[in-house]
C-alpha cells in the first residue's frame, strides 16, 4: 500500500479519550457524551467501498482527498460536539441554579459588553480555524491534476454508461445497470449496489471522470473516494480521484432523477495495471458492438 | 370611551356566523384561520411523512409499488410543510395575531388585503392537492421532482399537467405571502403605539419585520423562476433547456436565491417568539436586546448572499465555491449571538418551567444541534461527501422540524390562553413536549449516521446496510405522531373545561402589550392608543 489508509478503529480511540476528559470535568453535561460514547463503542466499523450495518461515520477513505475529507470532518465534528455540549451544559446550569425555587429574585442584568464581544469573536475565530484547512481541501478537489486516464460517465434514466477513449487504449463504451437483488446475491455482492458492468480502472493512476447527464440531472458519487459530481445535461463536469487500493467501491445516484432514482448505483472496480490492460483487451471485444458516441452536449445537437 | 364604543359599533360591528370568517378583516380572526389552516395542512403533510417512514422502515418496497409515488409523497411533504404549515402558522397565524397587539395597533394596516392574503392559501393548497391526482411523470400521478422542482426533471421528466397545478399553487401561495409581507412592513413601520420607537419594539415584531422583507425580496425571484419553468413546459421557451441554449443551473441559482432566504423566513419568527417566552418565564428582560434585533437583521441580510452553498456539487468554479463557503460560515456568528443571548437571558433569572418554557429550551438545544451540523455542511470540501445524503435531511429537520415546529408549539402553548381565553393544563403541554422531544430525536438523530455512511436522499429503497438506523428513525416518527394526540387532547380539554384565562396568566415576566388586554382580546382593541412608556433596553 503506497500511502497509509486509516484504520477506522485507530481513529476512534483518541476521540473517546477526548470525550472522557470532558466527562470528568463536567459531570452533568457528560450524560449526553456518555450516550454518544456508548454509541461509538457499540457501533459497527465503517465499510470499505460500501456502507456497513449500524455504521455511524463515513466509509473508509481510499483516496488522499477522501482521507483529508474524513479527517477534517472528524475534527469539525469534535468542535461542534464540544459546542453543543457546552450549550447543553449552560442550559443544565440554568435549570439547576436559576429556577424559581433556588433563585426567587431575578437579576436585572441585561447587558455585558465583554460577553457580547466574546461570543461574537470566539465563534468567528473558530470558524476561521475551520476554514483554513477546509479551503485547502476544496482546492484539492476542484483543481484537476494532470490526468493519466480520462473516462466519461453518462447518466441516463436509470443507468450509467461509461466511455473509454481510443487514445488511452479504449475506444468502447458500455452501459451499467443495477443487478437485481437476486443476481447480486448470486454474485456475492451487496444488493442495490452491484451492477452488471463495472467501471474498471487501474490503481495508482490519476483518473479524471467527465460527468454528464443525458436526460435529467443525476449525480455521480463514490463516498470512499470523496467524489460527488452532478451529471447535468449540456454541461461537462469533471472530477478526479487516485487510489492505490484495489477493490470494489460503490456509490449511488445522488440527485433525484425520477422513479428509479434508487436503482442506478455506481460500481467501480480498481485493479492492478496489468489486470487493467488485460481487461481493456477483453472489454474491447466484449463491447465492440456499441459505438462511442459523442456526449449529447447542446452544441452537438 | 363612549366615543370609542360608538366607533366600534358603526365601523365593523361584531359580524357573526360565516361572515365573521369568510369576510373577515380582523387580524385576530384571520390569525386564527391561519393557525387552523396550518394545523389541517400539517396533518396532511404529517400523513405523507408517516407513509414515507412506514416505507423506509424496512429495505425493499413495502407500500409504494410504484417508486414514483414515493417521490410524489416526498415532494408533497416538503411543499406542504414549508408553504402551508410553517409559514402560515408563524407569519400568518402568530404574526397576524400578535404583531398588532404587541405594537399597540388596532389592526393590520390593510385589513382587506389581509383577508385576501389568507383566502389565497386554501386555493393554493387545493391546487397542490389536485396536482397529486393528475398525471405527472408518464404513467403516474403527481409531481415527484422534490420541492426544489429542478429542471429538466421538472420539464421533460414530468410531461403531464401535475406540475402546472403545482406552479400555479406556488404562485398563489407566493402572492399571498407578498401581500402579507407588504401588510406587515406597513403596519410595523407606521402603526406602532406613540412612544414605541423601533429600538423599543418587541423582538417578535422585529422578527416579523425582517421576515417580511425577506419575503418581499425573495418571492418575486421564485415567481420568476417558476414562470420561466411554466413557459419552458408549455410554450416552447428554453430558459433551462440546454439542448436549445438554456441552462438548468440558471434555475438552481434562481431557486436558491429564493430558497435560502426562505429557510430564514421559516425560522426568524420562531426566534422572536422564543425571545419573549424565555424572557417571560425567566422574569428578566431579554439580554442584549439591540444585539438580538440586529443579529436577525444580519442573518436576513447575509441570508441573501449564500444561496449557492446548496449547489456545491453542481460543478461551480473553485472561486465561486470558496466565496459561498466563506459567506455561509459568517451566518454562524449572528446565530451564535442569539443562542448565547437567550442563555444569558435565563442566566440569573428566576425560571418557571411551564410548557412553553420547556418547548423554548428544547428549541434552543435542538436548534443548536441543527446549527452546528450546518457548519459542517458549509464546508464545500466536507459537503462533497454529504450533499444530498441523509445528513442534510437530519440537518434541516433539526432546524425546521425541531426548530421552527418546536417554536410553533412553544408559541401555541404560550399564547393559547390569550387567543382563546381558555387554559390548556400545563402538564399536557409538558407531556407533549417530552414525547415530541424523544420522538423527534429518535427520528432525526440516526439520519446523521445514515447520511455519513452515504445514504442518499429521496430513496424509496436502500441497501441492507442502512436498515438498522432507518428502522429506529421510523419508530421515532411514530412517537412524534403520538405526541400530536396529546396536543389535540389538550385543546379539547381547554374547550371542555369551564376554567377561563385571566389577562395575564404568566405573571410579572410577561411585559408585552398583549398581556394588558383581556383574554381573548376584544374584537377591536386599542380604541384609545396605548402610550408606550416601556424603558429602553
Amino acid at each position: 500500500m503506497a500511502f497509509p489508509v486509516r484504520d477506522p478503529r485507530m481513529r476512534r480511540i483518541p476521540r473517546l479519550d477526548g470525550e472522557n476528559t470532558i466527562m470528568t470535568r463536567w459531570t452533568f453535561g457528560a450524560t449526553l457524551v456518555v450516550l454518544l460514547s456508548a454509541c461509538f463503542a457499540g457501533a459497527a466499523f465503517a465499510g470499505t467501498g460500501q456502507p456497513s450495518p449500524w455504521q455511524i461515520n463515513m466509509q473508509t477513505p481510499v483516496t488522499e482527498i477522501a482521507q483529508f475529507l474524513g479527517t477534517l470532518h472528524d475534527s469539525v465534528n469534535i468542535v461542534i460536539t464540544v459546542i453543543a455540549a457546552f450549550v447543553f451544559l449552560l442550559l443544565a446550569i440554568v435549570v439547576f441554579r436559576f429556577n424559581e425555587k433556588v433563585n426567587p429574585v431575578p437579576s436585572k442584568t441585561t447587558h455585558h459588553t465583554g460577553f457580547e464581544i466574546a461570543w461574537t469573536l470566539i465563534p468567528a475565530l473558530i470558524l476561521v480555524g475551520i476554514a483554513i484547512p477546509s479551503f485547502r481541501l476544496l482546492t484539492m478537489q476542484v483543481q484537476l491534476p494532470k490526468a493519466d486516464i480520462t473516462v466519461k460517465a453518462v447518466a441516463h434514466q436509470w443507468y450509467w454508461s461509461y466511455e473509454y477513449t481510443e487514445d488511452q487504449g479504449g475506444g468502447f463504451a458500455f452501459d451499467s445497470y443495477m443487478l437485481s437483488p437476486e443476481d447480486a446475491v448470486k454474485a456475492n455482492q451487496p444488493a442495490l449496489l452491484a451492477v452488471d458492468n463495472e467501471l474498471v480502472l487501474p490503481a495508482g493512476k490519476t483518473i479524471v471522470v467527465q460527468v454528464v447527464g443525458a436526460d435529467v440531472i443525476h449525480n455521480f458519487a463514490i463516498p470512499s473516494f470523496g467524489v460527488r459530481m452532478d451529471a447535468v445535461p449540456g454541461r461537462l463536469n469533471q472530477t478526479w480521484f487516485n487510489t492505490d487500493r484495489e477493490g470494489m467501491y460503490y456509490g449511488q445516484c445522488s440527485r433525484l432523477c425520477g422513479a428509479n432514482h434508487a436503482y442506478m448505483p455506481i460500481a467501480v472496480r480498481i485493479v492492478s495495471a496489468e489486470k487493467y490492460a488485460a481487461w481493456l483487451t477483453e472489454a474491447k471485444k466484449k463491447f465492440a458492438s456499441k459505438d462511442v458516441k459523442p456526449v449529447a452536449l447542446a452544441a452537438n445537437e | 370611551m363612549a366615543q370609542a364604543a360608538t366607533l366600534n359599533a358603526t365601523q365593523e360591528g361584531n359580524p357573526t356566523g360565516w361572515k365573521r370568517w369568510v369576510m373577515s378583516t380582523n387580524h385576530k380572526d384571520i390569525g386564527t384561520m391561519y393557525l387552523f389552516f396550518a394545523i389541517i395542512a400539517g396533518l396532511v403533510g404529517g400523513f405523507l411523512s408517516i407513509a414515507m417512514r412506514l416505507e423506509l422502515q424496512e429495505p425493499g418496497l413495502q407500500y409504494f409499488t410504484n417508486p414514483q409515488t414515493y417521490n410524489v409523497f416526498v415532494t408533497g411533504h416538503g411543499l406542504i410543510m414549508v408553504f402551508f404549515v410553517v409559514m402560515p402558522a408563524l407569519i400568518g397565524g402568530f404574526g397576524n395575531w400578535f404583531v398588532p397587539l404587541m405594537i399597540g395597533a388596532p389592526d393590520m394596516a390593510f385589513p382587506r388585503m389581509n383577508n385576501i392574503s389568507f383566502w389565497l392559501l386554501p386555493a393554493a393548497l387545493g391546487l397542490l392537492i389536485i396536482s397529486l391526482f393528475v398525471e405527472g411523470a408518464p404513467g403516474s400521478d403527481g409531481f415527484g421532482g422534490g420541492w426544489t422542482v429542478y429542471p429538466p426533471l421538472a420539464t421533460m421528466g414530468h410531461p403531464g399537467p401535475a406540475l402546472d397545478f403545482g406552479i400555479l399553487s406556488l404562485h398563489l401561495a407566493g402572492a399571498s405571502s407578498i401581500l402579507g409581507a407588504i401588510n406587515f412592513i406597513t403596519t410595523i413601520l407606521n402603526m406602532r403605539a406613540p412612544g414605541m420607537t423601533m429600538h423599543k419594539m418587541p423582538l417578535f415584531a422585529w422578527a416579523i419585520l425582517v421576515t417580511a422583507f425577506l419575503l418581499l425580496l425573495s418571492l418575486p425571484v421564485l415567481a420568476g423562476a417558476i414562470t420561466m419553468l411554466l413557459t419552458d413546459r408549455n410554450f416552447g421557451t428554453a430558459f433551462f433547456d440546454s439542448a436549445n441554449g438554456g441552462d438548468p443551473i440558471l434555475y438552481q441559482h434562481l431557486f436558491w436565491f429564493f430558497g435560502h432566504p426562505e429557510v430564514y423566513i421559516m425560522i426568524l419568527p420562531g426566534f422572536g417568539m422564543i425571545s419573549h417566552i424565555i424572557s417571560t418565564f425567566s422574569k428578566k428582560p431579554i439580554f442584549g436586546y439591540l444585539g438580538m434585533a440586529y443579529a436577525m437583521v444580519a442573518i436576513g441580510a447575509v441570508g441573501f448572499i449564500v444561496w449557492a452553498h446548496h449547489m456545491y456539487t453542481a460543478g461551480l468554479a473553485l472561486n465561486t465555491q470558496r466565496y459561498f463557503m466563506f459567506a455561509t460560515m459568517v451566518i454562524a456568528v449572528p446565530t451564535g449571538v442569539k443562542i448565547f443571548s437567550w442563555i444569558a437571558t435565563m442566566w440569573g433569572g428566576s425560571i418557571r418551567f411551564t410548557a412553553p418554557m420547556q418547548w423554548a429550551m428544547g428549541f434552543i438545544f435542538l436548534f443548536t444541534i441543527g446549527g452546528v451540523t450546518g457548519i459542517v455542511l458549509a464546508n464545500a470540501g466536507i459537503d462533497r461527501n454529504l450533499h444530498n445524503t441523509y445528513y442534510v435531511v437530519a440537518h434541516f429537520h433539526y432546524v425546521l422540524s425541531l426548530g421552527a415546529v418546536f417554536s410553533i408549539f412553544a408559541g401555541f402553548y404560550y399564547w393559547f390562553p390569550k387567543m382563546s381565553g381558555r387554559i390548556i393544563p400545563d402538564w399536557i403541554g409538558i407531556f407533549h413536549f417530552w414525547v415530541a422531544f424523544v420522538g423527534s430525536n429518535v427520528l432525526f438523530f440516526p439520519m446523521h449516521f445514515t447520511g455519513l455512511s452515504g445514504m442518499p436522499r429521496h430513496y424509496v429503497d436502500y441497501p441492507e446496510a442502512f436498515a438498522g438506523w432507518n428502522r429506529i428513525s421510523s419508530y421515532g416518527s411514530y412517537i412524534f405522531a403520538a405526541g400530536l394526540l396529546i396536543f389535540f387532547y389538550g385543546i379539547l380539554r381547554a374547550y371542555l373545561s369551564p376554567v377561563r384565562a385571566v389577562n395575564n396568566p404568566w405573571g410579572e415576566g410577561a411585559k408585552t402589550l398583549e398581556w394588558t388586554l383581556s383574554s381573548p382580546p376584544p374584537h377591536h382593541q386599542f380604541d384609545m392608543l396605548p402610550r408606550f412608556s416601556g424603558s429602553g433596553h
